[in-house]
């Protein structure tokens, strides 16, 4: 007696095919995943490069650090052998002047013109401050930076954030490394349906369907990185997160049923013996 | 001269380019990125970029980040 075939067999070229035909596109760049990685708070070199490889991303976040606070040529090494594009960021800074220098300085260190725009208000909540934000984002979007604006779930700025040129507004779900999830999903489905550039959830991810909620709201992608560097296991969550963030993108093509008030048989009653 | 470097004031010779400043803290000059007195120092004139008396530098890195 022969073991039955598995049946995966077929369904990862199937998957792939699926990806390569549904591909995201951000900045006039096109990527067959859906998930950007961060590599903030990563515990070693090791699990960075087997976070990366199983996530699949394409798309990695690296920040700007005085020299002696860098973590050195070795860091660069991995995502150099790892083949991913590098998106710098602008963390820690409060204001749209430094937000701005930073992005200039990130595009001289890394060259590149794609800069995750992120300008916080409150040191407590790591919030993003709207008003400055919007001033950085015009600033860079007009000295030809390819901006992704780290921002509020706010529908309206995200519109603001989109007319002024950004690439992809990127709401949070909840606070930086909070891992509550999406608390208000409700504003991120709005956000989706305001602008015409990507949306991608970033920040607030704890868990893989967190990741799969996003998706199911009509993000375009999600960027995480906490959830994935300080899990006990980094690389089983960086395949558990591709995976939700395939099956919620998956989920969302497909098409949910409507919620219901009672049920609705699955199991036709015509026919139904009398016993 | 006085200047600051990375927020430590720092005593350096006259004739100091940001290129040798570059040399003497990083070693290699592999996504290092310079800014004087908060502007970039673009890479291509950082031979002929002389510091000046007071200038404060920021000698930058790559380093993780979400």
């Amino acid at each position: 007696m022969t073991a039955p075939e598995a049946p995966t067999a077929d369904l990862v070229p199937a998957l792939a095919r699926e990806e390569a035909g549904d591909p995201f596109t951000v900045g006039g760049e096109t990527f067959t995943s859906r998930l950007l990685l961060g590599t903030g708070g990563v515990p070693s070199l090791e699990a960075l490069e087997a976070s990366v490889r199983a996530s699949g991303t394409q798309l990695v976040t690296v920040a700007l650090r005085r020299v002696e606070a860098s973590a050195g040529g070795a860091m660069m090494a991995v995502l150099d052998r790892c083949g991913v594009r590098l998106l710098p960021n602008t963390a820690g800074c409060r204001t749209a002047r430094e937000a701005v220098r930073t992005a200039r300085l990130a595009r001289e260190a890394f060259d590149t013109n794609w800069v995750k725009l992120e300008v916080i208000g409150d040191e407590h909540t790591l919030l993003p401050d709207a008003v400055e934000l919007l001033d950085a984002a015009e600033q860079l979007v007009a000295e030809g930076f390819v901006v992704l604006a780290y921002t509020t779930d706010d529908p309206v700025l995200g519109r603001r954030l989109a007319d002024a040129g950004c690439a992809a507004v990127m709401p949070l779900g909840s606070p930086i490394g909070s891992g509550l999830g999406i608390r208000n999903p409700h504003n991120i489905a709005l956000l989706r349906e305001a602008v015409s550039v990507p949306v991608v959830l970033d920040a607030g991810i704890g868990t893989a369907s967190d990741a799969a909620q996003a998706m199911e709201l009509g993000c375009d992608a999600v960027l995480l990185a906490s959830a994935v560097t300080r899990a006990r296991d980094p690389e089983r969550m960086a395949l558990a997160m591709r995976q939700a963030v395939e099956g919620g993108r998956q989920a969302k093509l497909a098409g949910r049923i409507p919620r219901r008030w009672h049920a609705e048989a699955s199991t036709s009653f015509a026919g139904l013996p009398e016993l | 001269m006085q200047v600051t470097v990375n927020g430590v004031p720092a005593e350096l010779a006259e004739d100091v380019t940001v290129a040798d400043l570059v040399a003497a803290r990083v070693g290699g000059h592999d996504r290092v990125a310079v800014a004087r007195n908060g502007d970039v120092v673009p890479r291509s004139s950082w031979g002929q970029a002389r510091l000046a008396d007071g200038d404060a530098l920021e000698v930058l890195a790559p380093t993780a980040g979400g």
